[in-house]
């Protein structure tokens, strides 16, 4: 075994670009989460946005548009998941669930003719003397623009959430519709912009696969990332900057699997694939069972239909 | 201006019309997006809806695929209709083909006719404890159990993958992650009843299963304790019913079930433990349990639908090359549409001419 | 009883058809258990039934089902058609094998060809290729190739097949480059482009300059192309995606095998068999060399290919032991078949230890 050619900083690298895509679809959940929407059909909105981003890019020959296309497609898709459960008062789990469902298959068919074809490469960043500093350089300076992006826009939902009034309505709405409502609230509206928000995010996640880190279109290819990205939220107790700790530590599980076999150490690689699965409950367990810290964080309305009736 | 008014009590009459109103919804979207793809939008809708009902081997194949759909999804209209929302079915699913698999190559090369039945035991047992997991883990510390029934999933299918390739694989199968065939022995074979038509045990305890629930639903206390926690948590609590009872209660007979499926799958259609045998029965559960408006007969019939859109999705596949994605696509949008329309039987549509001032 | 008459009907029907074999064209079905897009296996299956289609013209009509799963979605799918008249079956995966077993015991008269199984039948013949004679050729383009002297695989399952092709590029890797290591890693999966390029980056990071596959998708090829080191295709050429990183590939050539079976179907003289063809018959094709291989490179790689194909040349020639020292070919003793297809150990020298 040897352990010398296992490089903490190429590993780091590796991780980041690994969770980058949950952090993306995370970070939009929370804030649908937090508006009191549960949205299971993260899955579908990703896919959904890889096969847009894949399209559109080839087709254009740029990734930012691609990656544009994405963000606006995802948000395009979320709005029947919105249309569904705000204004048709639809059981948001069956929604959810039946979103991913044609997300997937509507993604396949749409992706058909473009298996097989490579995008437009993306380019990195590259301050050359950044780069060059001893360990951090490597960590911090060298990775592509959309990791970058995934960070900005995870202090902006932070900022947003913790400092601005939009994200104090955007709160109480989450916490008590009917309150929020009496106070004279928009909730429907308020909701809707939020799950648009969240169906964008998801799309960039999604894209951030096909475009990015594979870079390829495959049907099927997010394989189960809108999934994990949804526990992420719960693991985070909704809050921003613990979705890219958890991010970072799920994509940290999958890398460090791969290069330990690499290494030469046998391990039975389905248990430590398990691992990422069962951290996940012993935290939400945790979070859970401490009621006054639980209270403080999942939003009281979330999953509950709200129906104005004056 | 429209306005929506909440109907006292669930129309009856919309609720059993808004599946039909969905499906023919579907019929005529699929058309168009068959159309789009350029193939016949009539002979694809045909093909997919209308031919799996023509052919006597079609018709079995219907039930034997809908079996395991509907067993499952009568679990899960417990959990549903109290407000227990298990999703991690999948992984009952897998855990009850694995114990009661287990158990059958545990006794390997021993051929009795009790083993079968003892493996369907083991399978429904093995789900059941599947499912107490989210159960307790809501109980003692009130963890969505959403969640945790998800992430389950996930543990559930690894774990299936290190058995296959570990302790049940096959010693005489050359090193593939797989275990024995079951239906090398009689004993261990889910075979078919009815000679040429592929119809097994699993399909006959689903119809047992069906009548089960509705009588319980219609006539037992349990049933009636059931709807009450569902429509009123509070009402349920002063009626006696104890809330950590019925969340153990509703998940375990669901895991059950979704185990006993399992089982009934691996040792019949599937054959053998393989990493990849389950292919989302667990899923698409829940999508037939909300079509059967969470009624057993109504789920009898959903997913009576379902198996119709695998099976004529196949033969649209193979006779007018339409791709696979398409009947995906083709489900979500049943889904979507029955959703749509079911505000109907929820709501009442009123027209109030001018705003309220 | 109503699938007895089916059966008696379509029998007669068949029976009829043929006799009116020159009027009706002969229906071949294809089951699939990817997407013909996956520009790997499947691609390559399908390249094979559009030969059939090329060649034979209007005496053929063929159809295909992709991405069915195995078990018994696989046996239904069968099963339908044959009902609809399909005669001749190609199913191309291992897991359909007790699948195809079952539909051929109900259908006597249909005639199936099953990929990289083992159990035959009267109507069920199986066919495979020997990947691993292509693993020799590229095995000693990477030892020469290298310059970190570390080789870096990705492997699906640990079944014999795979097995064969990691120990056979590792022996003729370590017969250039006696110091050569292969990192090997297993991802559980054919087809999974995000896993596959998460082990390419692992790979690459640990050191290695040259990258193997015996999974599906181009994924690794792209990394490879991205972070400017070497790869070979896998199944198909894979050209596109690494135009630079591509020294060669593994191609997997169906087409003159499905000719043959089908002529030998529309001539009357199809018998269950069991082919297992390397380089020499052309069901394992080398892909061109890539000019970034030196000259002489070229030309002692082109003598092994050479060689296989006369069968002057054997992937397994001892002496060779086991990964646990013990002997298993002496000095020029070659590996028989059956060991091969068993095959279920690592050779010495490879330092990771086999999966279970």
């Amino acid at each position: 075994m040897d352990f010398s050619s296992l490089n903490p900083i190429a590993l780091i690298v590796s991780l980041m670009v690994a969770a980058t895509p949950l952090v993306l679809a995370a970070i939009g959940e929370l804030v649908v989460e937090k508006s009191g929407v549960l949205n299971l059909g993260v899955e579908g909105m990703m896919i959904c946005g890889a096969v847009f981003g894949f399209m559109v890019s080839v087709e254009s020959g740029n990734p930012w548009l691609g990656l544009g296309a994405a963000f606006v497609g995802g948000a395009a898709i979320a709005l029947i998941f919105g249309i569904l459960t705000q204004y048709l008062l639809s059981n948001q789990v069956a929604t959810g669930l039946a979103l991913t469902l044609f997300g997937l298959g509507f993604s396949a068919l749409l992706g058909h003719s473009y298996t097989g074809i490579k995008p437009p490469s993306f380019p990195k960043l590259d301050i050359q003397f950044l780069a060059d500093i001893p360990y951090v350089g490597g960590v911090l300076f060298q990775h592509d623009y959309m990791v970058y992006v995934s960070l900005l826009l995870v202090f902006a939902v932070w900022y947003f959430l913790k400092f601005t009034r939009g994200g104090l309505v955007l709160r109480a709405v989450g916490e008590s519709h009917d309150a929020a409502h009496a106070l004279g609230y928009k909730v429907v509206r308020i909701r809707m912009l939020a799950i648009m928000f969240g169906g964008a995010c998801a799309g960039l996640g999604g894209a951030y696969i096909s475009l990015i880190r594979v870079p390829q279109w495959t049907e099927g290819m997010t394989a189960g990332a809108g999934w994990i990205a949804l526990a992420l939220v719960v693991f985070a107790s909704w809050k921003p900057w613990r979705v890219v700790f958890g991010a970072y530590l799920f994509g940290g599980f999958t890398i460090m699997q791969l290069n330990l076999q690499a290494v030469g150490i046998t391990i039975p690689v389905a248990y430590l694939s398990m691992t990422p699965y069962v951290i996940t409950i012993i935290v939400l367990v945790i979070i859970s069972a401490d009621r006054k810290r639980a209270s403080a964080n999942a939003p009281a309305s979330l999953g509950r239909v709200f129906h104005a009736s004056h | 201006m429209f306005q929506l008014e909440a109907r006292p009590q669930s129309s009856a009459f919309w609720s059993a019309l808004t599946p039909v109103l969905a499906v023919i919804a579907t019929m005529i979207a699929g058309g168009i997006l068959f159309a789009i793809l350029g193939k016949d939008p009539v002979e694809s809708v045909r093909l997919i809806f209308v031919d799996p009902l023509l052919t006597p081997y079609n018709r079995s194949q219907l039930l034997v695929k809908a079996a395991p759909l509907i067993l499952i999804a009568i679990g899960l209209s417990i959990g549903f209709k109290a407000g227990i929302w298990n999703i991690g079915a999948e992984g009952q699913f897998i855990m009850g083909a694995v114990a009661g698999g287990a158990v059958g190559l545990a006794v390997y090369p021993v051929d009795s006719a009790w083993v079968l039945p003892a493996m369907a035991v083991a399978g429904a047992f093995g789900g059941f404890l599947w499912a107490m997991i989210p159960a307790l883990l809501r109980i003692k510390f009130n963890a969505n159990e959403i969640l945790v029934s998800l992430m389950l999933v996930y543990v559930a299918t690894n774990f299936l993958g290190g058995m296959v390739t570990g302790p049940l694989r096959n010693p005489d199968g050359r090193g593939f992650p797989e275990s024995r065939s079951f239906q090398d022995l009689p004993g261990t074979s889910n075979s078919e009843i009815f000679a040429g038509t592929g119809i097994h045990a699993g399909v006959l305890v689903m119809f047992a299963a069906v009548i089960v629930a509705y009588i319980m639903f219609n006539r037992h206390r349990l049933g009636f304790q059931i709807k009450l926690t569902g429509q009123s948590p509070r009402a349920a609590r002063f009626a006696g019913v104890n809330p950590s009872v019925m969340i153990a209660v509703c998940l375990g007979i669901s895991g059950a079930l979704a185990g006993l499926a399992g089982l009934f799958e691996v040792t019949g259609p599937a054959g053998k433990l393989t990493t990849n045998f389950p292919v989302g029965y667990g899923f698409t559960a829940i999508i037939v349990a909300f079509l059967g408006r969470l009624n057993p007969i109504g789920i009898l019939l959903a997913g009576i639908v379902m198996a119709i859109t695998y099976i004529g999705g196949e033969t649209a596949q193979f006779r007018l090359g339409v791709p696979a994605a398409a009947i995906s696509v083709f489900q979500g949008m049943l889904l979507f549409f029955l959703l749509a329309v079911d505000l109907l039987s929820n709501y009442r549509i009123r027209w109030v001419g001018k705003e309220r001032a | 009883m109503k699938l007895m008459k089916t059966l008696m009907a379509g029998a007669a029907l068949a029976v009829g058809l043929a006799g009116a074999a020159f009027a009706e064209p002969l229906k071949i079905g294809f089951v699939y258990v990817g997407p013909v897009g996956d520009l790997g296996w499947t691609y390559q299956h399908d390249l094979g039934r559009q030969a059939v289609e090329a060649e034979f013209g209007d005496a053929v009509e063929t159809s295909y089902v992709e991405s069915v799963p195995e078990g018994a979605d696989a046996e239904r799918v069968m099963t339908q058609m044959a009902l609809a008249g399909t005669k001749l079956i190609f199913t191309t995966s291992f897991g359909y094998m007790d699948p195809t077993i079952n539909v051929a015991k109900k259908f006597p008269d249909v005639k199936f060809e099953h990929a990289t199984g083992y159990k035959r039948a009267d109507n069920v013949s199986t066919y495979s290729a020997r990947f691993y004679e292509g693993r020799t050729v590229i095995g000693h383009i990477a030892g020469n190739m290298s310059k970190t002297g570390v080789i870096g695989y990705i492997a699906s399952f640990p079944i014999p097949e795979v097995v064969r092709g990691i120990n056979a590029a590792y022996l003729a890797a370590k017969a250039v480059n006696p110091d050569v290591k292969l990192k090997v890693i297993w991802v559980f999966t054919w087809f999974d482009p995000g896993k596959e390029a998460d082990a390419a980056n692992a790979l690459i990071e640990q050191g290695a300059d040259v990258i193997m596959q015996h999974t599906d998708s181009p994924a690794a090829m792209t990394i490879a192309e991205e972070k400017g080191i070497y790869a070979f295709g896998q199944a198909s050429d894979m050209m596109q995606f690494g135009p630079n990183a591509r020294l060669s590939s593994i191609i997997d050539d169906w087409d003159p095998y499905y000719i043959s079976r089908v002529k030998a179907v529309l001539d009357g003289t199809w018998v269950s068999t069991d082919t297992w063809d390397g380089i020499g018959p052309g069901m394992t094709g080398i892909g061109a060399f890539s000019d970034k291989i030196p000259a002489d490179v070229q030309a002692s790689a082109q003598a092994i290919v050479d060689g296989l194909a006369a069968g002057t040349m054997h992937s397994f020639t001892g002496p060779i032991n086991k990964q646990d020292g013990s002997v298993w070919l002496a000095d020029g003793e070659t590996a028989d078949d059956g060991t091969l297809a068993g095959m279920s150990f690592y050779v010495e020298g490879i330092e990771s230890e086999l999966p279970n």
